[in-house]
């Protein structure tokens, strides 16, 4: 994979990506309270690699994920696909978008129709986007199942006659049926049985080679993070706190929160785990309705100054590629 | 040792695909039927309805007189070899005036509940897909047509645009659509928020392909619970308004309209109101019964049970 960073083509450029939820009004009129979804979240994807972004459940990165795709329609911010805002598009050009840029779900139970078989499934990106033949349509379905590993005579079969693991592959499938260069992988194991989350991560690293597709990971479970990424943003209340390579990341982390995150996984070896500090962190996640004025770690923060409570931080640059946003470093 | 002459496909990949053979099409075997044969409740009234269904569409052919022939000789007679459920005061024969109503009831029955489903349907999708200020205006709107009270509705409607059967079965529509929307609206609403409909979205498909290969097959169940009850009420609705003489006119019998002409002879000749209403007890109960069968049927927990 390093071989590809060196051309260090950006896929796809984030900048300021904002997502806020307003709160509900009341009957005599509308809140002005927001909830900080994501709260300006600049990152760039390069062509080939997988790029990671983990964090605890609400921190954001599904919603960045899915403002991508615009499946969320993000508050503002930029997010340039080829010299274009994928944010300004029209229809037709987000239709053109759309076949270069894919999801695979978490759910794989609720990610594809009950009601379809899996040929209709895998039909339907040729039949919105191509004007192929259905015999034609049929070949692309069978290659398809071949290529995610699925034997051709479950074609006619429903979802509900698949296991989890069995599921996400059709998931993946689909996602693949329009040849995409990005595919965003929300979750894709995290459902998963252990011994199936690795089946579908060498299924997905091997189409990887395979296909030179661009990954954009988002999950909470480190240890896939760390088998699968080649950079890797962490992500704490809507905001980026360290974004880096997996090496500077799993091995040189900066933040207080990465280093607290990173103590969490679990060690196999009783010996080395002695020898690991686990860092607590105290209290909850904030409430993203109601978040610190300073540092949004503050709160949690084992190393926190009294300082720290007055100004945000932002991304610092702590050696090549590898940043931070705490004001100790 | 030969090697292979090229290597095609992961051979991670390769150990999994063992079958080539590209499979035929197969008849599924629906589960949610599967469910409903069990429920033998269900199957009975679904046999009613069919039988119902039969007599009224081969009405011409097995009524044994003309239901509006008048047979002076044999007026507001008891049941006899010749007139089997007897004459009324106007001498023409009860049994086959039964049958020819319920031509008329099934009718008016049918094509209303096809309306206000199809366009009660595709509006509750609508609202709950859309959201926004469309979903306010059209619920409210429906919430209002709701309050009115159909009968009352249908009366009001009828007097001033006068009886006609087009007018009766629109009249009837409109006072089924707000609770087909209502429970269109509140399934799509759950079903929306799937990944599938997402990933539906994300491959590039517009609204009209979400709505109609996404969620409505997934609501398919609760549609026709409740399009098998409103066959019920729209039967029922059709009679009391025919029954207050607004409905279906005078000479083309209904069973409503049977069971008010009979009215004033209740105590003579009670069979002119008896059998056209136990037939509409009849068809109400088997509608509701097989609406309920069909709900348990689609229902996930209660299979689980039974199995």
């Amino acid at each position: 994979m390093l071989a590809l960073h060196v051309k260090e083509e950006i896929l796809i450029d984030v900048k300021n990506l904002t997502k806020y939820y307003p709160m509900k009004g009341t009957f005599f009129g509308k809140s002005k309270d927001v909830i900080k979804a994501v709260d300006g979240v600049s990152f760039q994807v390069r062509k080939g690699e997988t790029f990671s972004i983990v964090g605890e459940s609400g921190c954001g990165k599904s919603t960045t994920g899915m403002s991508l795709l615009r499946l969320i329609e993000p508050t503002s911010g930029e997010v340039v696909f080829k010299n274009k805002n994928v944010l300004e598009m029209k229809r037709n050009e987000m239709l053109d978008y759309r076949q270069n840029i894919q999801v695979i779900f978490q759910d794989p139970y609720s990610s594809l129709n009950p009601r379809h078989t899996i040929k209709k499934i895998l039909s339907e990106p040729f039949a919105i986007n191509t004007k192929l033949s259905n015999a034609q349509i049929e070949d692309e379905v069978i290659n398809l199942l071949r290529l995610v590993g699925m034997d051709v005579h479950h074609l006619y079969r429903y979802p509900h006659e698949f296991s989890g693991g069995q599921r996400q592959r059709i998931g993946i499938a689909r996602a693949l049926a329009l040849n995409p260069q990005l595919i965003i992988c929300d979750e894709p194991v995290s459902a998963l049985d252990v011994s199936i989350q690795s089946q579908i991560l060498n299924l997905l690293k091997s189409l990887q080679k395979k296909l030179r597709l661009t990954y954009i990971f988002i999950s909470h479970d480190l240890s896939v993070v760390e088998h699968i990424s080649d950079r890797v943003a962490v992500m704490y209340l809507g905001k980026i706190v360290e974004i880096g390579t997996r090496e500077q990341i799993f091995n040189h982390p900066q933040h207080p929160y990465t280093k607290a995150l990173l103590s969490s996984v679990p060690v196999a070896d009783p010996k080395l785990k002695k020898l690991t500090q686990r860092v607590h962190l105290e209290g909850d996640v904030p409430s993203p309705k109601n978040p610190p004025k300073g540092c949004p770690f503050y709160s949690r923060c084992p190393i926190r100054l009294d300082s720290c409570n007055q100004t945000a931080p932002v991304l610092k640059e702590v050696s090549h590629e590898h940043q931070a946003s705490c004001h100790l470093i | 040792m030969v090697q292979p002459l090229r290597q095609e496909t992961d051979p991670n990949l390769v150990s999994e695909i063992s079958n080539t053979e590209i499979p035929v099409k197969k008849r599924v075997k629906s589960a949610e039927w599967a469910a409903f044969k069990k429920n033998p409740l269900g199957m009975t009234g679904l046999v009613i309805l069919v039988f119902m269904l039969l007599v009224a569409i081969a009405a011409p052919f097995i009524m044994p007189h003309d239901p509006l022939a008048q047979d002076v000789a044999n007026r507001a007679k008891g049941v006899s070899g010749e007139h089997w459920l007897g004459t009324d005061p106007l001498g023409r024969d009860i049994l086959s005036r039964v049958i020819l109503g319920s031509q008329t009831s099934l009718f008016v029955g049918f094509i209303s509940v096809a309306v206000s489903t199809i366009v009660g349907g595709l509006l509750g999708m609508v609202a709950a897909y859309k959201g926004g200020w469309l979903d306010d205006v059209l619920m409210r709107i429906l919430e209002s047509i709701m309050m009115i009270p159909l009968l009352l509705f249908g009366l009001m409607v009828l007097v001033a645009l006068g009886s006609s059967m087009t007018t009766l079965i629109i009249v009837i529509s409109i006072g089924l659509i707000p609770g087909v929307a209502r429970m269109a609206r509140g399934s799509a609403l759950e079903v929306k928020e799937r990944e599938y409909i997402k990933a539906a979205i994300s491959l590039g498909a517009g609204n009209f392909r979400v709505i109609m290969q996404h969620i409505f097959p997934n609501i398919l169940g609760p549609l026709l619970v409740i399009s098998t009850l409103h066959m019920s009420s729209a039967i029922r609705i059709e009679a009391s308004l025919s029954f207050l003489g607004v409905g279906v006119q005078p000479p083309t019998p209904t069973w409503g309209n049977m069971i008010q002409e009979g009215f004033t002879y209740i105590t003579s000749t009670p069979g002119l109101v008896l059998y056209p209403g136990l037939a509409l007890l009849i068809i109400s109960i088997a509608f509701n019964v097989v609406g309920d069968a069909i709900r348990d049927a689609f229902d996930p927990h209660i299979k689980r049970q039974r199995k």
